[in-house]
């Protein structure tokens, strides 16, 4: 009896090791502002994503509606599988490329630029249906290339401070960089509404900021590196459930 | 039209203090900023938010640049009878939006 | 033993004093302000401590958005206060919001988010009708974002 209660310790001890969300390093007043739709800023993106689900776009005047129905049944978990692998570019596309290409090839519309208030706004909606879902990255094995070249990159130093993700993100989060408490750096609501931008973001985005904090040059919005390091966060952050749309300092 | 959310509780009792939870989309812009050239932007806020119920006052704010952006205000209100709470936000370069939401005292 | 000079002594203040008045003294000028900013709103009375209470977070994480809850305590009846105000010390202008209740009102209650832009003083003002103020300061630590655009 005493040995299985010890051996119940040392599992509970080494679940303390387990991933945390952003989430858990907020202070209560940031915490009430995304668990608290009536008061979450972002609830602005995700109501025009839902009139943009239902208006009529492109050549053929549809909407997402007319081929996906009620999102809330459709889009169900599939914010959980992203980034996916893409037969027709035989990579992986993130959740905002699979929208963009649904819309030009299909809607027949033209495109929206990254980051700009439409696309964020609609990959709001289809992300916060999967909202409280477990982080379920594919396992497609043609993503299994991109995944470790992602991986590579969130090892690899870089910029004038030479820094890499892992250094703080694995290596020293709940330590602090100037005031701030250091996350491990898990994506799990994207898009998010940072307070430091006053607005929403992509991941992407803030990948980029990261890598203008270090000095490095950030590559473009949609960069296969880009890509690459996504995948490889998805995968970090399996099994933690989905907070989009999420509220970040 | 900037986007807003307000949420009202979907029943109130009588004669009993509710919460509005009002947000509007607008960048507060503080007229301190200075854009990529140096030159600082011109403000422009959102200056006034007034809440009626069938018309009679139930709450005005006077916001300075100090108010975050996509401006949050929650006020209490307390309702006799089932009626229309009226939002309305004023602000610089002549900003003006009305929305109305339904109250329903159970 | 250093012997008293009043001479040099005197010599020495006011070239402190020159130093001092060409470095601005972080919270003295603005206090200034502060003082002057309320004492506008009030119409010169000087608020007494109490009655009125501030909500807000001590440690901020992020000063773009920061919480924060004015309310006045339960023996103030609504017709009696005629405004709600709230006075920061250190962004670029003294104002932050002022409320106003109405007959229609639930409460003497108001929340929002506002803007920070550095460690500082907080204060909510409550003015009633008979003229009589209460205030209620706090102090809030501000961090700011370590990775910016």
């Amino acid at each position: 009896m005493r040995a299985w209660l010890a051996l119940l310790l040392v599992c509970a001890s080494a679940g303390a090791q387990q991933a945390r969300s952003g989430l858990d390093f907020m202070g209560p007043a940031t915490q009430a502002m995304q668990r608290d739709d009536s008061q979450n800023p972002a609830m602005l993106w995700l109501h025009e994503g839902q009139a943009l689900w239902h208006r009529p776009e492109g050549r053929d005047q549809r909407s997402c509606m007319s081929c996906h129905g009620d999102a809330s049944q459709s889009m169900r978990g599939v914010a959980t599988r992203y980034p996916a692998f893409d037969t027709a570019s035989q990579g992986p596309l993130n959740l905002s490329q699979r929208i963009l290409q649904c819309r030009v090839q299909r809607q027949r519309a033209a495109p929206w630029a990254p980051e700009s208030e439409p696309l964020l706004s609609l990959e709001t909606y289809v992300a916060q249906q999967s909202r409280g879902l477990p982080i379920a990255p594919s396992d497609d094995p043609r993503l299994a290339p991109f995944t470790a070249r992602g991986q590579a990159a969130y090892t690899r130093r870089i910029g004038q401070l030479d820094m890499s993700c892992a250094q703080c993100h694995d290596g020293a989060w709940d330590r602090k960089l100037a005031g701030n408490p250091i996350t491990q750096g898990q994506a799990t609501g994207y898009p998010i509404y940072r307070l430091e931008w006053q607005g929403m973001g992509s991941l992407q985005r803030r990948l980029r900021n990261c890598m203008t904090g270090v000095r490095a040059q950030a590559p473009p919005f949609g960069a296969a590196e880009l890509v690459e390091l996504e995948l490889h966060l998805a995968q970090r952050a399996r099994g933690l459930p989905l907070e989009t749309p999420a509220v970040r300092p | 039209m900037a986007r807003t959310l307000i949420h009202v509780p979907p029943s109130v009792r009588r004669g009993e203090p509710f919460e509005v939870r009002t947000t509007i989309a607008h960048p507060m812009e503080t007229g301190y900023r200075p854009d990529e050239n140096g030159r600082v932007l011109p403000r422009d806020i959102v200056t006034r938010l007034q809440c009626t119920l069938d018309g009679a006052l139930v709450f005005s704010a006077d916001l300075y640049p100090a108010v975050a952006a996509n401006p949050y205000v929650a006020f209490q209100v307390r309702a006799e009878r089932s009626g229309e709470l009226r939002i309305t936000w004023e602000g610089d370069k002549g900003f003006s939006q009305t929305e109305t939401v339904a109250v329903r005292v159970e | 033993m250093t012997v008293f000079d009043p001479q040099r002594r005197h010599a020495l203040a006011l070239g402190t004093g020159l130093a001092a008045s060409l470095v601005v003294r972080p919270g003295t000028a603005a206090t200034g302000d502060l003082a002057a900013a309320i004492a506008t709103f009030t119409g010169g009375r000087t608020p007494e401590p109490g009655r009125v209470r501030l909500d807000i977070s001590t440690l901020v994480e992020n000063g773009n958005a920061v919480p924060v809850m004015l309310s006045v305590d339960d023996g103030i009846a609504l017709p009696q206060l005629r405004s709600l105000a709230l006075f920061n010390e250190r962004n670029p202008q003294r104002d932050v919001a002022r409320f106003r209740f109405g007959p229609a009102s639930g409460r003497a209650w108001a929340a929002t988010r506002i803007r920070l832009a550095t460690s500082q003083k907080l204060v909510a003002v409550a003015l009633l009708e008979d003229g009589s103020a209460f205030s209620h300061t706090v102090d809030v630590v501000v961090t700011l974002a370590a990775c910016i655009e």
